[in-house]
């Protein structure tokens, strides 16, 4: 028979193991983010900024304050192509689940960077597209799925609000040449197909002027 | 027939002088009147409502601008008559201009009617009450009130060259064959986990940000109630067939829809306001239709029944 205080003494045991393995999770994303794995993936921060706010002019998306699950997908679509980009395949490929899931978790948690420095341009055929749609081509809002002004909705809907405008044009030019195959119900990818190249550019210079802090305002 | 084949002729020959101009006294009529169609068959006219952009300015412009602002965001701007957070345009998509699902353009023209849920000729105005007290969940507006008034005026501006008296083609949700195959409720859950559940949530509760409804729930104490339209399957499966997934309307099969719409109303929500305190006493007077499954037992749980009710909602 063992003793209740065994038992209770070996929970402890474990308890304090896992404590030990998520510290040591969170410090191997910081010093991956900062330094690299060593194994082939290079140090996010040199793409993604210090602080994870992205590279506006790069076209290199935001990280910060994402949700964790998505993040994670991502950098799983990028492993099994469903997802192409030579950086971020050879990226994630580079890194373990255990890494990749470490670093989804370290971003999900970083403060989303307060206003976007993007002076807003077109903002009517832009924002009418992002917040009513093209009905006539089965286009809702954008922000009917992304969120009162994009501002994103749980782990499956990112935000937009405040990406880079290249890297918005960038993914729904993936989508419509089939290069970015990754998104639920194929979403994405049937609505980009009826999006013209100005209504691209349109809405993305609008979603990158819009502040990525959610204000709880009407959608 | 024949004098309608050569009305139809009429419109296109005036249409091919005219390039269909504005100006054209016939002009409204060739907006609502395809001549394809009427020429071929007796196919329900089209209608395409006019452009927002065409709203005038001025207090009549101003009012049009209000019925739509209560249309799309209801819960805040008619927060007296509302219980959920719905909003008309979570069902009746586009502002309510979209064909197939129960356009205002499509509506307006057809009252007053006699409705059978009232046993009586309803006006317009009597509709829309209808509309808060279920769909709404919510108080009926008083007839001239500023929400009821602002809500015509918006539906009498987008059905503004729309024949009065005559079915216009996508007016209501599309009525699917009677279904082939037993409705299936597992089946549905299948169908709704597949389809459905990433936006409105496994539980059926939506999703919702700083309080407000993204992804509007499908029962539950927040959803629409006993007595709304959307409560009975065959309203439920003609909208989902047509509308979801949210752009992705028409992608579903006939069964599939039968299916995951039964699965929906299969499910608990507000009380009918009509309850008479007894739930297959309610049923009797109020839903003796298969199309209904209040006072229905689905796994053990009588639908409707208020003891029952609150534990149920998940
Ligand atoms: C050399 C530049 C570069 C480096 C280094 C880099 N990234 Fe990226 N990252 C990019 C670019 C460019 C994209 C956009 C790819 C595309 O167009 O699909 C991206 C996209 C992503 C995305 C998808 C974001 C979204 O919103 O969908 C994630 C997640 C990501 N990177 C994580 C990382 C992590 C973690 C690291 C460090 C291990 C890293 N990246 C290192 C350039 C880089
Ligand atoms: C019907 C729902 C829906 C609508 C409407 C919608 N999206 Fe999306 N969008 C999604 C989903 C789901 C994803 C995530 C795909 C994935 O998991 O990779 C997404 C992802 C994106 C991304 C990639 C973000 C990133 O961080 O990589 C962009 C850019 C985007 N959408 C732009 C738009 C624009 C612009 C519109 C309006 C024209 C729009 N979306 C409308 C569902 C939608
Ligand atoms: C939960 C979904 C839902 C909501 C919310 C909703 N409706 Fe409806 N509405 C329906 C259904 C279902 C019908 C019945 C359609 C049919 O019988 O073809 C309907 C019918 C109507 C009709 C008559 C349509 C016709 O063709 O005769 C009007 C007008 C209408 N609704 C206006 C409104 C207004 C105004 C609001 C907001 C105050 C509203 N609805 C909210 C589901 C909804
Ligand atoms: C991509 C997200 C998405 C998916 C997937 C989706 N819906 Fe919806 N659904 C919505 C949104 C958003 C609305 C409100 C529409 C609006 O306001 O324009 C809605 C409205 C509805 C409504 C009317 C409003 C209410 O609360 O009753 C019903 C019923 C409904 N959906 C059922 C379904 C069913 C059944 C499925 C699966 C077959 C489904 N939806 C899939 C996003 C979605």
């Amino acid at each position: 028979m063992i003793s209740t205080a065994r038992v209770i003494g070996m929970g402890m045991v474990a308890i304090v193991a896992l404590l030990v393995m998520v510290q040591a999770r969170a410090s191997d994303a910081d010093s991956i983010v900062h330094q690299g794995n060593g194994k082939g993936a290079p140090p996010c921060l040199a793409c993604h900024g210090a602080n994870g706010e992205g590279q506006a002019a790069s076209g290199n998306p935001r990280l910060a304050g994402l949700d964790a699950a998505y993040l994670r997908k991502q950098l799983e679509d990028f492993t099994n192509s469903s997802r192409t980009s030579p950086v971020m395949q050879s990226t994630a490929s580079a890194l373990t689940a255990d890494e990749r899931n470490a670093l989804a978790v370290y971003y999900s948690k970083l403060p989303i960077p307060s206003s976007s420095t993007v002076p807003p341009t077109d903002q009517d055929a832009g924002g009418e597209l992002a917040t009513r749609g093209h009905w006539s081509q089965q286009i809702p809002g954008c922000v009917q799925c992304h969120g009162p002004a994009g501002t994103g909705v749980g782990a499956n809907f990112p935000p937009l609000a405040g990406q880079p405008a290249i890297y918005i044009e960038a993914q729904l030019k993936a989508w419509q040449h089939g290069t970015r195959h990754n998104d639920p119900l194929q979403l994405m990818q049937h609505l980009s197909a009826s999006l013209s190249e100005q209504d691209i550019h349109d809405v993305a210079s609008w979603f990158a002027a819009q502040s990525a802090v959610a204000k709880g305002a009407t959608p | 027939m024949n004098r309608r084949i050569a009305v139809a002729a009429l419109i296109i020959a005036i249409c091919g002088l005219n390039g269909c101009a504005n100006k054209s006294p016939a002009a409204p009529m060739a907006s609502v009147v395809p001549a394809a169609s009427i020429a071929k068959t007796d196919a329900a006219p089209a209608f395409a409502p006019p452009s927002e952009k065409k709203i005038p300015d001025g207090p009549l412009g101003d009012v049009i601008r209000r019925g739509r602002d209560i249309f799309i965001d209801t819960p805040a701007r008619a927060k007296a008559y509302v219980g959920n957070g719905l909003s008309c345009s979570n069902c009746h998509l586009d502002a309510g201009r979209l064909a197939k699902s129960a356009p205002l353009w499509g509506a307006y023209g057809m009252y007053p009617q006699y409705r059978k849920k009232t046993g009586e000729v309803n006006t317009f105005g009597e509709r829309l009450q209808g509309c808060f007290l279920y769909s709404m969940n919510g108080k009926a507006p008083a007839l001239d009130s500023a929400e009821l008034v602002a809500l015509e005026t918006y539906a009498w501006w987008m059905s503004q060259g729309a024949p009065v008296g005559v079915k216009l083609a996508g007016a209501g949700y599309p009525k699917l064959a009677d279904p082939a195959l037993k409705i299936d409720y597992s089946r549905g859950q299948t169908v709704y986990e597949k389809n459905c559940a990433l936006c409105h949530g496994s539980d059926g509760q939506g999703q919702q940000v700083a309080g407000r409804n993204v992804f509007p729930p499908l029962w539950g104490p927040q959803s629409f109630n006993w007595g709304a339209g959307m409560h009975q399957v065959g309203n439920a499966a003609g909208f989902i067939k047509a509308n979801m997934p949210l752009s992705r309307g028409g992608t579903l099969n006939d069964r599939d829809a039968w299916d995951v719409a039964m699965f929906m109303d299969a499910h608990e929500r507000p009380q009918d306001p009509r309850f008479t305190g007894n739930v297959a006493d309610t049923r009797h007077k109020f839903h003796d239709t298969p199309d209904s499954l209040y006072g229905v037992s689905i796994n053990g749980h009588l639908l409707g029944e208020p003891t029952a009710q609150k534990s149920a909602y998940r």
